[in-house]
């Protein structure tokens, strides 16, 4: 289990992380989750060992590792770029973990690369040991990268924005093979992203930050439908914010004919199976989208409608 | 009917002007290196072989060949250690004066040579600041192949910080915070990550260093003692021989130089081209 008390830390004048508590348990895969500056990265970097904390402490298994250096830590870390060691073969660089133990616990270097194509099968890439990094492509180098943290067998795995630098097929497909590896390896994973999307898909439990603090923490299906706070509200899924603070999604307003609020259309495209329609609050510069399901006739471009919310998320406190 | 003309195939290329750019570097290579180096041989062609082999080949000019080769080849190795140390404190941290810093290293480049050999020499001679510190111990620095060293090493400190500096800064920090997660120790880091990496850069650095340091005369000089079969070096054995309107001596002395020059540098330069092309790059 990891435990994470009251983390404080501060670049500068900044204060990166003002505070943070955070437990995650055995076989967890939890997303860290805020926009940049957020002190989401920082977070995972202090549970690393790669950043200190000014003051707060880091538990394993109740153990104090604050002092601790990254490398007795014993934890796989994924960086965004990959950070590939360029002059060595892939084979090499996956095994690279197990070629620096102390001469007593270093298997020999048919065993390194047994274990290195063993991992390199895990992570699909059967056949690749002899490339060099710069002959795959992104993908195949974050699965590399994948697989080299793996080596050393960490209890928990890290990763820094993973799919960050892929495209959208890749990360969609890297997500989905990511989660199966975490289950299946038995692995504790906390990984870093800005993209509410991946880390609703991919994550037993989202926490989500903003200005070095906490806003929430809860299961995705937590997070995006009963939002603590209004960041997380606006941050998490689409969002349009009604008078008296009413936070609603673009699914959750359906239109009336009876009252509600008065909505004039300005854009309306598909958007998978439902109609995506944008238009301004009447008398007011405030963006409203709703989805209509796509049966139904789309209102034309300049005509007002009226919507009333079936479920929204009310701050005014 | 006659079908349209076919155009031949023209090879088209994103990046023009190979044959222009081509032809001016080989144009100029030759007026500023190769015909003023051809000269030497021309001139030392004439000689005949016994004769060259009896200058060019002397005891004497062994000697020299010796001592310069050697200080200028230690002087690469001082530089390549020390060098990186500059490059990495200038690349991975921030602190204050690192400017100050930055335009020192290029000084040895832009001082007089001979200025540079005046400092050192009084520094380093027996009565000089660091040099009483030695002489009690009974090591003489100036006036012996220790001094000349050391000459070398002044002039060619950017070298090897500069060619080195760009690589460090493109290696990036996650390389190193990943090889430090998988369990290496500094140690490891360095030696298995960071030494591979700027190793061609290095050895480009120690190539300049070494190649500067085989034909600097200005600095030398003053420190060298130029006491003949001990800190007599090459190039000043060269300059003795024009002064004794021996030319055909100096240039078999040249060529004999050049040609050991050459040969290193080019292996310097092939041992690149295998490590490039390992690296994919």
């Amino acid at each position: 289990m990891i435990s994470v008390e009251n983390i404080r830390k501060q670049f500068g004048g900044f204060a990166a992380l003002g505070g943070v508590d955070l437990q995650i348990a055995k076989g967890e895969f939890v997303a860290l989750l805020g926009p940049s500056g957020s002190g989401k990265t920082t977070l995972l970097r202090v549970i690393a060992g790669l950043e200190f904390q000014d003051s707060g402490v880091v538990r394993f298994d109740g153990e104090d590792v604050s002092d601790r250096p990254v490398a007795e830590r014993g934890v796989g870390f994924v960086f965004q770029h990959y950070a590939l060691f360029r002059h060595m073969k892939v084979a090499d660089n996956v095994s690279f973990g197990l070629s620096v133990r102390k001469r007593g616990e270093r298997p020999s270097a048919r065993e390194r690369r047994e274990r290195a194509d063993e991992l390199l099968r895990l992570v699909h890439l059967e056949g690749l040991g002899d490339r060099y990094p710069a002959q795959l492509s992104g993908g195949q180098r974050q699965r590399v990268a994948l697989a080299r943290a793996l080596a050393i067998q960490p209890q928990l795995l890290l990763l820094d924005e993973p799919f960050g630098a892929l495209d959208a097929k890749v990360r969609k497909d890297l997500r989905r093979w990511l989660r199966e590896l975490h289950s299946q390896m038995g692995l504790t994973s906390i990984f870093v992203t800005h993209d509410q999307e991946e880390a609703l898909e991919l994550a037993d439990r989202v926490v989500v930050l903003n200005k070095g603090a906490i806003e929430q923490i809860g299961t995705p299906e937590q997070v995006y439908t009963q939002p603590a706070t209004p960041f997380v509200a606006s941050f998490v899924g689409e969002n349009t914010v009604l008078p008296g603070g009413v936070h609603v999604r673009p699914h959750d307003l359906e239109i009336t004919t009876d009252g509600g609020h008065a909505v004039v259309v300005d854009n309306v495209f598909r958007k998978g199976g439902v109609w995506r329609i944008e238009g301004m609050l009447q008398g007011t510069d405030t963006l409203v989208e709703l989805d209509l399901d796509a049966a139904q006739a789309a209102p034309e471009t300049g005509s007002t409608i009226h919507v009333r919310p079936i479920r929204a998320s009310n701050f005014t406190g | 009917m006659t079908s349209p003309p076919v155009r031949p195939p023209r090879r088209r290329n994103v990046i023009p002007g190979f044959g222009l750019t081509f032809g001016i570097s080989a144009l100029w290579l030759s007026i500023i290196v190769l015909i003023p180096l051809a000269t030497i041989f021309l001139r030392s062609a004439h000689m005949g072989l016994e004769q060259f082999i009896a200058v060019g080949l002397s005891p004497r000019a062994l000697e020299a060949y010796r001592l310069s080769f050697g200080t200028a080849a230690a002087a690469g190795v001082v530089n390549a250690i020390f060098g990186v140390v500059v490059a990495w404190v200038l690349v991975r941290y921030d602190f204050i004066g690192k400017r100050l810093v930055g335009a020192i290293v290029d000084l040895p480049f832009a001082l007089p040579t001979a200025v540079a050999g005046i400092a050192l020499t009084a520094i380093y001679a027996p009565n000089g600041w660091i040099g009483q510190l030695f002489d009690p111990l009974g090591i003489r620095i100036a006036f012996t192949p220790i001094g000349i060293t050391i000459a070398l090493i002044f002039i060619g400190l950017p070298f090897v910080v500069r060619s080195v500096e760009p690589v460090l800064a493109d290696l990036g920090r996650d390389v190193e915070e990943a090889a430090a997660t998988l369990g290496a120790s500094r140690w490891q880091t360095f030696s298995r990550v960071i030494l591979p990496a700027i190793g061609p850069a290095l050895l480009t650095g120690f190539a300049l260093t070494f190649a500067r340091g085989v034909g600097e005369y200005g600095s030398v000089i003053f420190i060298a003692g130029n006491i003949q079969g001990s800190t007599e070096i090459a190039p000043l054995l060269i300059v003795t021989q024009l002064e004794q309107y021996n030319y055909d001596g100096a240039t078999a002395i040249a060529v004999v130089m050049l040609l050991v020059s050459f040969g290193v540098l080019l292996g310097i330069n092939l041992s690149q081209v295998a490590s490039r092309r390992r690296m994919g790059a």
